[in-house]
């Protein structure tokens, strides 16, 4: 398939042009590092100004993607799925409902998600920029072992920084790293998940920023990342969008993706933001519920400052970040990348949380009707199905990012379900 | 506001600048810790406002920061320290010094109106450089209160301008690429980035980062208008707690003793 053939430019008033050239994306994003990583961000964004340019970055990232990663993913109509919400419809007393669902493979990516298209992008830029060391954090891992594989296909030393609790409930995933070369160091500050990590990351990049170049595995953190993350990632949104285009000649309804930093839902949406007719869908974590523990930033959260940026922000009165909580490792931080609060305060996109008990059903609904095992992240995705696809009709059309597989997650699952492994 | 702080710098010697943690171990120590840096001689004193995220501090100053908060330090705790410490020491300038989101958490206006009011005479933000100085700069000088910033081993001459334009009080050089504890810079890098700095400005110059001996605090100072400890400080607070205050001004004394005659050394 050719994306190429596909008119997909910014328009006049386009959505599709921020950040602006200071990294704003409205009041949102920034820069708000320490001095010392000052002059570090604004080499990068030169080197990405640059990179952006040239078409032999572009053919070794679009290479890349297609041999090493798989590319394009598929994008998949899910008939049990859609089935399952029609019938729901019906025994809502309409018939006539029920969208179709389908569903855009990250999953089926080398390393089993959609964190490998960003990790691609950002080691050949850190290889431009002659940097001899990576690092990275991750939450669930698997940004982590996306890191680590490039790393090792490209023979750079790889340190990844991964909260205490997340190296206990994500083994698999550390072992992984393990084997693909990296080191991985448990960080015991706080709560010891995500955010954690990014601190201890941000500490090491400090003190050593003329070798080192930071991978960061979502869309957030100081300009220029949100913005580079996104066009790494916004390879799911231009495939998808081809692809269905390809497929039933139009463009999808909705478009549904977990958000955790944003990387996979801002990579699908993006593509999308200029046409109007399609609407958007974040799910955020809303853990144990929105009054108790949870990481839904957007919807529980208010605008402050952290890990570079201007975002909404779990925190207190006083400007104290508050601690997330997600049965999903990988949706367990207090923040969310600056575009997304941005798209969230303009209204263009819509954002929801979702339970760990709904998302833990939605997981198993996808294993016994489509024989697919969904990231816990991604399961977040599929549990908002439930709340919109019975009330469209049924030539609408639902694209879910399944951004992950959920093979790192069955640990978490079965003890959730109370089944010993 | 600036006066106590362009005072501080103009006694003929280097200044000895102190930083410890505001609400360390509790709120209720924080003052009698306070005391001792100026009974010891500090010059000028820098307040930790505790945060959750201390990205840019070490393992003693992260562990200072969660203390802290544990002890249930709130933002109106930080200021009625500042605001009492004003009213005993109307001659000694206090810094605030922290990270943006509790500054900006109800906006910079009433952060800036609230310094004000508590006789604060500059801030020090770690993770709002110049490029997001309308965040909180703008508010800050209404208010006549010092923004004081970094310049760092990478901050370039070309960027040094930028660095200084709007900053006020004095320029604190974090002497390493790294966060704030034990790694330490050579003087000679020291001196050669203040003589660079001071070609692009006529601020004083205080260097940290790293500063824990009187020995290495004179160094330092042979060659700048200041020089800060903190992690030295804040570890005897972790240590003794809340009796802290005799090793806090025992340390700050030999501290300033070496600070203040550095230049008669060299
Ligand atoms: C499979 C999967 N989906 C989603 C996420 C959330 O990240 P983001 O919001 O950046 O896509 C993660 C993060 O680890 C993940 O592993």
């Amino acid at each position: 398939m050719n994306t190429a053939t596909i008119p997909n430019s910014p328009l006049p008033n386009s959505l599709r042009t921020q950040p602006d050239e200071r990294g704003h994306f409205g009041q949102f994003g920034g820069r708000y590092v320490a001095e010392t990583l000052m002059p570090l961000i604004l080499d990068l964004e030169r080197e990405y100004k640059a990179a952006k340019a040239d078409p032999a970055f572009k053919e070794e990232f679009d290479d890349l993607m297609k041999h090493f990663v798989g590319r394009p993913s598929p994008l998949y109509y899910a008939p049990r799925m859609t089935e399952h919400f029609r019938a729901a419809a019906a025994a809502q007393g309409k018939p006539e409902n029920g969208a179709q669902v389908w569903f855009k493979r990250e999953e089926l990516n080398h390393t089993g998600a959609h964190k490998i298209n960003n990790c691609i992008g950002q080691i050949l830029l850190a290889i431009r920029m002659g940097k001899t060391k990576i690092i990275a954090e991750t939450g669930a891992g698997q940004h982590g072992v996306a890191t680590a594989t490039v790393c090792a296909r490209f023979g750079l030393p790889c340190t990844i920084f991964m909260g205490a609790t997340d190296v206990a409930r994500q083994q698999p995933n550390v072992f992984r790293m393990k084997l693909l070369g990296a080191e991985v160091i448990p960080v015991t500050s706080g709560a010891a998940t995500l955010k954690d990590a990014m601190n201890e990351a941000l500490r090491h990049w400090v003190a050593h920023v003329h070798d080192t170049f930071y991978i960061i595995g979502t869309a957030a953190g100081p300009h220029p990342y949100p913005e580079l993350v996104r066009d790494f990632q916004s390879v799911i949104g231009k495939e998808a969008r081809a692809q269905l285009l390809e497929r039933t000649g139009r463009l999808p309804d909705l478009l549904i993706a977990a958000v955790g930093g944003g990387s996979n839902a801002i990579g699908l949406f993006h593509p999308f933001l200029d046409d109007t007719d399609v609407q958007m869908l974040g799910v955020e974590a809303g853990g144990h519920g929105l009054d108790k523990e949870h990481a839904a930033s957007l919807t529980g959260g208010k605008p402050g400052i952290l890990h570079g940026n201007k975002t909404y922000l779990l925190q207190d009165e006083d400007g104290q970040i508050t601690e997330a909580h997600s049965i999903s490792a990988g949706l367990d931080y207090p923040g969310i990348g600056p575009e997304h609060s941005w798209l969230h305060d303009i209204g263009r996109a819509k954002y929801l949380p979702i339970t760990d008990d709904q998302a833990m059903e939605a997981f198993q609904l996808c294993c016994q009707l489509e024989g697919i095992i969904p990231a816990l992240e991604s399961a977040h995705a599929l549990a908002a199905l439930p709340e919109v696809a019975p009330k469209m009709g049924k030539d609408q059309i639902i694209i879910v990012n399944v951004s992950g597989r959920g093979d790192k997650d069955i640990f978490t699952v079965a003890e959730k379900l109370g089944v010993k492994l | 506001m600036t006066q106590r702080l362009s005072a501080a710098f103009a006694k003929g010697r280097p200044a000895l600048v102190t930083f410890i943690t505001g609400g360390d171990p509790t709120p209720d120590a924080t003052p009698a810790i306070l005391d001792a840096l100026v009974a010891g001689g500090a010059d000028v004193i820098e307040l930790g406002m505790p945060f959750t995220d201390p990205m840019a501090d070490g393992p003693a100053i992260q562990a200072a920061n969660l203390r802290s908060l544990a002890a249930g330090t709130r933002t109106a705790d930080i200021f009625r320290i500042a605001k009492d410490f004003r009213a005993r020491h109307p001659e000694t300038p206090l810094v605030l010094m922290g990270y943006a989101n509790p500054m900006v958490a109800r906006g910079s206006e009433w952060f800036a109106a609230q310094c004000a009011d508590a006789g604060v005479d500059g801030i020090i933000c770690v993770d709002i450089p110049s490029e997001e100085d309308p965040e909180i700069g703008p508010a800050l000088r209404a208010h006549g209160i010092s923004f004081i910033r970094l310049a760092t081993p990478t901050t370039d001459t070309a960027r040094l301008p930028a660095v200084v334009d709007g900053s006020s009080g004095f320029l604190y050089y974090v002497s390493v690429a790294g966060v704030t504890g034990k790694q330490q810079a050579a003087v000679d890098s020291i001196k050669e980035a203040v003589a660079r700095i001071k070609s692009g400005t006529d601020l004083p110059i205080a260097v940290g980062f790293g500063v824990r001996t009187p020995e290495q605090a004179a160094a330092f100072a042979a060659h700048a208008e200041g020089v800060v400890v903190g992690s030295a400080l804040v570890d005897l607070v972790a240590q003794h707690g809340a009796d802290a205050a005799g090793p806090v001004r025992e340390l700050t004394a030999a501290l300033a003793d070496a600070v203040h005659n550095a230049k008669a050394l060299v």
